[in-house]
């Protein structure tokens, strides 16, 4: 099953058990999604399916209030780019209402935003916005690396009580896995591999250069562990340290420019935990993509984002010095 | 209307100028932190809408809320309360002045930016809608004009009240155009009090009036006298039934004046005193209050025992909020509201 058909699958098993889960985005029915993640699910469900005009701001805000009466809808934003225009739904609004209510009313939506580089959109459709997010008290952030991970995650997100961004990277939409009967829920990260002599750090497609990067280092008698965050907030504090402090030495990758992000967070999460500071030979490695605007022009694109030999190289010349 | 209908509206009506009285008494006594917007001379709109809606019917308001809050049920402890920060505040003290939520009173609490609450009154409407005719109603292939919407009747609206400021929000005309193309129960209520802080909506608003604009999303539009409450009742009777039906969306645009300030530091220096002068002798409750002598419900002197009655009311009210005031959350209860529970899925 493909990372597109996974998200499907769990938007219909969803909707099958609960008929307060719809789908509201623009041309998700019968065109079937911009990206071809809903398909026909519009023909399974006619009735939990919503094409919307183009009113970014005003039907997030509508599901917000929705949300807030006891619905569960789930948003399809064409474009993780459109962000800016759904940051005071969410930001101001859905993130807000529990507290805000004084525990009145709760927020269960689900912000599905399709992200990053690789497709040629040029640059106002290939952002990874979820750094802007993370400042924001009362969101949640998932972000998965393999359609089983897509499947479990986004189901615990449609039931989750609180509002959840969860970031689809374009890129990811044909990889092919199983979905594992095993659930993964929210707020836990995962160790993919196991290594005595560095901890890498990562979510989203830069799994995919984790785990290469991991092989090359092999070649080299280097053995890494990796850790797929899955969720971005609130991180899974206690995985990311004890393992860091395993091996006594982290690298941290992630495709989108580091300035203020998730990876930046990690580091100041191991870097303020007096016990795993101390268990720590060198210096955080963090690898992120290049702070400018995404080019156009297919090599330039690449080149914007980190590659497996450049993170292996920087590794392996902190590790021998 | 019978005779206790109407000395009900008189009643919401004194009940919301008090407390705005009060509250802004406490605020120059320092009793009370951060900013405040008073609704006084606005009461005919906030009461005459309450009024006119029915069990379950829910208002999301502006951030000059205190009257919408108190004449759709709240206790007006609750409200002091919450501004006084304290822990039997409607929010628990962590909303204040501008948010006072108050679901058993199917009131969703004011967006402090201006204009997003309508579309959360938005959502409310797509949920009743939901509840009402089934999911049926928004099927993303089975329709291919709004026109071919089934006019199906439902139980309950929702009110989206905004002010003359906030119409020109983008996401008030999306709500509008959402509402209509799916014929969402809702009622977009413009209080227009004249001005958006110091902006006067002669500058701002490209139309002679809001309810013009109901014509650009094909809904019926209204302007109406927003001082005289019987007028807005009876407007907003006429509103919630067809919205009942199922006919879809309403805008009913209510003319009155925000006789206060902005907020506590305004000295309104963009309007004239001859144009004070000229909406103070069109105060809401005494033109309601002439009414009533006149058709001969009340004696001058009943008026002026009800008003005493309900001065004390409301005094008794923030006297009990004040003796409590002190009951708040600690540092670390605040940190526990940030995110709800989920239960777990068996």
């Amino acid at each position: 099953m493909t990372f597109r058909e996974a998200i499907r699958k769990a938007l219909s098993d969803e909707m099958s058990i609960d008929p307060n889960v719809v789908l509201i985005g623009e041309d998700v029915g019968v065109y079937g999604g911009c990206f071809k993640v809903t398909g026909d699910l519009y023909k399974e469900h006619p009735n939990q399916v919503i094409d919307t005009p183009v009113s970014e701001e005003g039907f997030t805000g509508m599901a917000v209030g929705a949300a807030m009466m006891g619905m569960r809808p789930v948003i399809e934003i064409m474009y993780a780019d459109f962000f800016t225009l759904i940051f005071d739904p969410i930001v101001n609004h859905a993130a807000k209402t529990h507290f805000m209510s004084g525990g009145q009313f709760c927020c269960p939506i689900t912000v599905r935003l399709p992200e990053g580089s690789g497709t040629g959109h040029g640059a106002q459709h290939t952002q990874s916005p979820e750094a802007l997010f993370q400042n924001s008290a009362g969101l949640k952030m998932v972000a998965p690396s393999c359609p089983s991970d897509a499947y479990h995650l986004l189901r615990a997100a449609i039931r989750d009580n609180n509002p959840v961004l969860f970031f689809e990277h374009k890129m990811l939409y044909d990889m092919e896995g199983d979905i594992k009967d095993e659930a993964l829920p929210l707020g836990k990260a995962k160790i993919l591999k196991k290594g005595r002599d560095i901890t890498i750090v990562s979510y989203s497609r830069a799994v995919q250069t984790a785990l290469e990067t991991a092989r090359l280092l092999e070649e080299k008698g280097i053995f890494a562990t990796i850790v797929d965050l899955c969720t971005l907030k609130p991180l899974d504090r206690t995985t990311i340290l004890e393992e860091v402090r395993n091996t006594g030495r982290v690298a941290i990758i992630q495709d989108p420019n580091g300035v203020g992000g998730i990876g930046a967070q990690v580091c100041s999460e191991i870097c303020s935990d007096p016990k795993t500071f101390d268990s720590l030979k060198s210096p955080v490695i963090q690898i992120g993509g290049k702070c400018t605007p995404v080019p156009f022009s297919k090599e330039l694109e690449k080149s914007t984002i980190p590659n497996a030999r450049d993170c292996a190289e920087r590794i392996t010349s902190t590790i021998k010095g | 209307m019978d005779r206790d209908a109407l000395l009900n509206l008189l009643r919401l009506m004194l009940d919301s100028r008090f407390f705005e009285e009060k509250t802004e008494q406490l605020f120059k006594a320092g009793l009370i932190h951060g900013t405040t917007h008073l609704a006084n001379g606005q009461e005919a709109s906030q009461a005459g809408l309450c009024a006119a809606l029915d069990d379950g019917d829910w208002i999301v308001p502006t951030h000059r809320c205190h009257g919408f809050t108190i004449c759709r049920g709240s206790d007006p402890a609750e409200m002091f309360a919450e501004m006084f920060g304290s822990v039997h505040g409607l929010a628990k003290g962590l909303g204040g002045s501008m948010h006072m939520p108050d679901s058993s009173h199917w009131n969703l609490g004011s967006s402090a930016v201006v204009g997003s609450g309508v579309p959360l009154a938005t959502g409310i409407a797509f949920w009743n809608r939901f509840q009402s005719v089934g999911n049926a109603g928004f099927a993303a292939s089975t329709f291919s004009s709004p026109k071919d919407y089934p006019k199906t009747p439902v139980k309950n609206i929702s009110v989206a009240i905004f002010g003359d400021g906030a119409s020109s929000r983008g996401s008030v005309h999306e709500s509008m155009n959402l509402a209509s193309i799916w014929k969402l129960p809702v009622l977009f209520y413009c209080e227009n009090n004249h001005y958006g802080m110091s902006a006067s909506s002669d500058r701002m608003i490209s139309s002679s009036n809001v309810a013009s604009r109901a014509g650009a999303y094909d809904m019926p539009g209204e302007t109406i006298d927003g001082n005289d409450v019987l007028a807005v009742y009876e407007a907003v009777r006429k509103a919630v039934e067809y919205i009942k039906e199922g006919n879809g969306p309403y805008l009913l645009e209510v003319m009155t004046y925000r006789t206060k300030g902005h907020s506590k530091s305004d000295r309104r220096l963009y309007r004239t005193a001859e144009e004070e002068k000229l909406w103070a002798d069109r105060d809401p409750i005494k033109l309601y209050e002439r009414k009533l002598v006149e058709d001969g419900i009340l004696s001058a002197k009943e008026i002026k025992g009800l008003e005493e009655e309900r001065r004390a009311y409301i005094e008794e009210k923030a006297n009990k909020a004040l003796e409590e005031s002190t009951d708040r959350l600690s540092p670390n209860d605040v940190e526990d509201m940030v995110y709800a529970t989920t239960e777990d899925r068996s």
